[in-house]
């Protein structure tokens, strides 16, 4: 496994140009180009502030204001997160030409996938720090120093998901239908478009199980809410526990990488 | 079989009693869901190979550095998955696989290449995926592309690329990987004759810079031209080893005896589902009816069109099939040469008997044998019958043996069918046999045309023509003959 990491720490400049790749080409061609990678997060936004805004204006809580902006800073991080869970149980496939046929470390493609998503990521952290900006969100200095911890949680967290899922998938194909399935009901069960402080206490104990609520409360009162970050030791936590993940993600795909070659 | 060659670090591959199997996928497909696999704890033991395939049974070989070595072997003998386990893409269930040095595999040409961006790109990440450093591929960059002829096009994407500039694109790239050792898995069967030249003259390249090349293929020619060794695979295990004429030979008679076997068993079953056509409702019984006269009448308006009267079926119709009023009854054909053993296959020139087996359910009086042989284009390359060669009368009761004996049959290379009957003399057909047996007649030479006209070539004069040969037939070339 060792091996396998220094292997893939050689391949770091083939992961580079991939990504590069990948945001090239699949702009390449559209006229909108990399505006297409705001229009997802921008839609969802547009219709949840509708609903909180014109439908139900009641729900929300007064002190939240914009309710927008506040929703944006769970729903960007949340993109990325599931478009890139959602891309890489497939990536192995669709890439599957290329493993049986070329020699190179596999895992460079789900990688590849969430390093892409996190590019999108930042290009829709520029359209949230514009609106920021725009409504003068007070910023703490403190916690533009945990903004990029968040980050890299996330990113483990997603890195070791996504290489399981990929590896997982190419033996069990119907993870990919559970997987879209999943992800909805996840998105619901996390506060999102909500605040935690809405949920139930009984409620709050199962929520709290979900490693995507304090990477979202984290981004929310790192971004939105004013005042320090409080919620650094639960940051932490899930941070240990996206090593975790990471670790057991890139065992089990070590485990299955022989039989890749010869199920896709 | 590495006994003489175990100098140390002389072998740029060593393979090692190598096991391959594959799994089946019998049981997993009934569980193959995650919710089963983890109801029944079973997601790891699931991967493991249960109903298994072996691939690859116990292979060891060794490949000195410098040399190029050929890999043959029917398809479904291993090779391929040998040149994967060599490659690294699959590993072997057994066995070990040890190569020195870096490793460039041609598998499939442009395998990685994304269509929507530029060939420059492509090379950038294609190289990178066969581990050049950015900088190794900035410093080939042009050498590749000029190597490819794709200078005009080169930030082109690849989608726009024809498939020769394509192939010509992946093939620049693997070769410069500067591999020590360079697998190429047939592909040169792929692209024009230009290109073709292009990879020969970069494996002669890479053999005289003394790299390693491991060839696997299906042209012979290319083999005992190009390669120092070869390892004939069959079955998954090694049939033979070592100089590429000898094994390219003994392979060579292997297959020839494989597709022997296999024309006669297509023979014996087309026999067999066209002598069963003519009962109809039951074919069981239908082999050897002792009544012939029911099954004149639905066998001849079966199989081909006029009921069998003036004239035999028309032979321009090139449709396989057998019919006649079987008073007499071809039982058997075979094709026996001058061993006296019954083949399939024989070499241009060879002497050749067909044998027909008949025998008559009742005393005839009117009797003509007819053998006819046609080439795969359907021309009759040659027709005859003993009504045509004179034969004023025939009679035959009770079994008996026709044997119509060449002692040369000098057609070219090909694959022939052949035609046998017994009829009237007024053409009206006992048994006819249309185009149901196969001959396949092999050459070293490739003449055009049908048939060897018996010459020889005479020089005078101060011309010289060195090496002609004779056909396999015959023995070696005697000027006087």
């Amino acid at each position: 496994m060792l091996l396998s990491f220094r292997q893939l720490y050689r391949y770091r400049s083939l992961i580079a140009s991939l990504v590069a790749r990948d945001l090239k080409a699949r702009y390449r061609g559209s006229v909108l180009g990399f505006f297409w990678s705001f229009v997802n997060p921008l839609l969802l936004l547009l219709v949840y502030t509708f609903v909180f805004t014109v439908v139900l204006p009641g729900v929300r809580p007064p002190e939240l204001n914009p309710f927008a902006l506040f929703m944006f800073c769970g729903i960007l991080p949340w993109t990325w997160f599931s478009s890139s869970l959602l891309e890489s149980s497939n990536v192995l496939i669709a890439g599957g030409n290329l493993i049986r046929k070329v020699l190179f470390p596999a895992e460079v493609l789900p990688i590849v996938t969430v390093f892409a998503g996190l590019a999108h990521f930042c290009l829709g952290l520029a359209i949230l720090v514009a609106f920021l900006l725009y409504y003068g969100v007070p910023i703490t200095p403190s916690d533009l120093l945990w903004f990029p911890v968040i980050v890299l949680v996330q990113l483990v967290l997603t890195l070791g998901l996504a290489l399981l899922l990929s590896a997982l998938t190419v033996h069990f194909r119907d993870i990919r239908d559970l997987l879209t399935n999943l992800l909805t009901l996840w998105f619901f069960a996390t506060p999102i478009i909500y605040p935690l402080s809405m949920v139930p206490e009984r409620l709050r104990w199962y929520l709290n199980l979900n490693p995507f609520t304090h990477l979202a409360v984290a981004y929310q009162e790192v971004l939105f809410l004013e005042g320090a970050f409080t919620g650094w030791p639960r940051l932490l936590a899930v941070g240990g526990g996206a090593l975790c993940v990471f670790v057991l993600g890139f065992f089990v795909f070590d485990r299955l990488r022989d039989t890749l070659a010869e199920e896709v | 079989m590495a006994a003489g060659t175990t100098m140390t670090a002389a072998n740029a591959i060593e393979v090692r009693d190598v096991l391959k199997t594959y799994r089946r996928y019998g049981r997993r497909r009934q569980f193959g869901t995650l919710k089963s696999a983890l109801l029944s704890g079973r997601l790891f033991r699931d991967l493991r190979p249960d109903d298994a395939f072996q691939a690859l049974k116990g292979v060891s070989f060794d490949v000195v550095a410098g040399k190029t070595f050929g890999i043959v072997g029917r398809n479904g003998s291993g090779k391929s998955t040998m040149l994967k386990l060599i490659a690294g893409i699959g590993r072997p269930t057994a066995g070990s696989v040890t190569v020195r040095g870096r490793i460039s595999a041609l598998i499939e040409l442009g395998a990685g290449f994304h269509p929507e961006i530029s060939g420059r790109e492509n090379v950038f990440i294609n190289g990178m995926m066969m581990g050049l450093t950015k900088r190794e591929v900035a410093k080939r960059f042009d050498e590749i592309v000029a190597f490819a002829e794709l200078e005009d096009f080169i930030e082109a994407p690849v989608k726009a690329y024809s498939s020769g500039m394509y192939m010509r694109l992946g093939f620049a790239v693997a070769v410069h990987v500067d591999p020590e050792v360079l697998l190429v898995d047939e592909v040169l069967a792929v692209g024009d004759e230009a290109f073709t030249h292009k990879c020969l003259d970069k494996f002669s390249e890479f053999r005289r810079k003394g790299r390693t090349v491991l060839l696997v293929t299906h042209s012979l020619d290319l083999v005992t031209t190009f390669c120092d060794e070869v390892l004939w695979l069959d079955g998954g295990m090694v049939r033979a080893q070592g100089d590429p004429r000898r094994v390219i030979d003994a392979y060579r008679l292997d297959v020839a005896q494989a597709e022997d076997r296999a024309l006669g068993q297509a023979a014996t079953a087309a026999v067999a589902s066209t002598s069963r056509e003519p009962a109809g409702k039951a074919p069981p019984a239908s082999d050897e009816l002792p009544e012939p006269v029911p099954e004149t009448a639905p066998g001849a308006s079966d199989t081909a069109k006029p009921s069998a009267d003036t004239t035999p079926p028309d032979l321009f119709k090139a449709v396989e099939g057998r019919w006649g009023s079987r008073e007499v009854e071809i039982d058997d054909v075979t094709f026996v040469g001058a061993s006296g053993q019954p083949s399939h296959v024989f070499p241009s020139g060879a002497a050749v008997e067909i044998r027909l087996q008949v025998h008559a359910h009742h005393p005839v009086s009117d009797l003509v044998f007819g053998v006819g042989i046609f080439n795969a284009d359907g021309v009759c390359c040659y027709g005859t019958n003993t009504d045509i060669e004179g034969a004023h009368s025939g009679a035959m009761s009770g079994k008996g043996e026709a044997r119509f004996a060449m002692d040369r049959l000098d057609l070219v290379a090909g694959t022939y069918k052949v035609d046998v009957a017994v009829h009237r003399k007024n053409g009206t057909p006992y048994d006819y046999h249309r185009l149901l047996y196969t001959l396949r007649i092999t050459s070293p030479l490739k003449e055009a045309g049908i048939c060897r006209l018996p010459h020889r070539w005479q020089f005078s004069g101060d011309i010289r023509i060195n090496g002609l040969r004779p056909p396999e037939g015959d023995p070696p070339q005697d000027t006087d003959r």
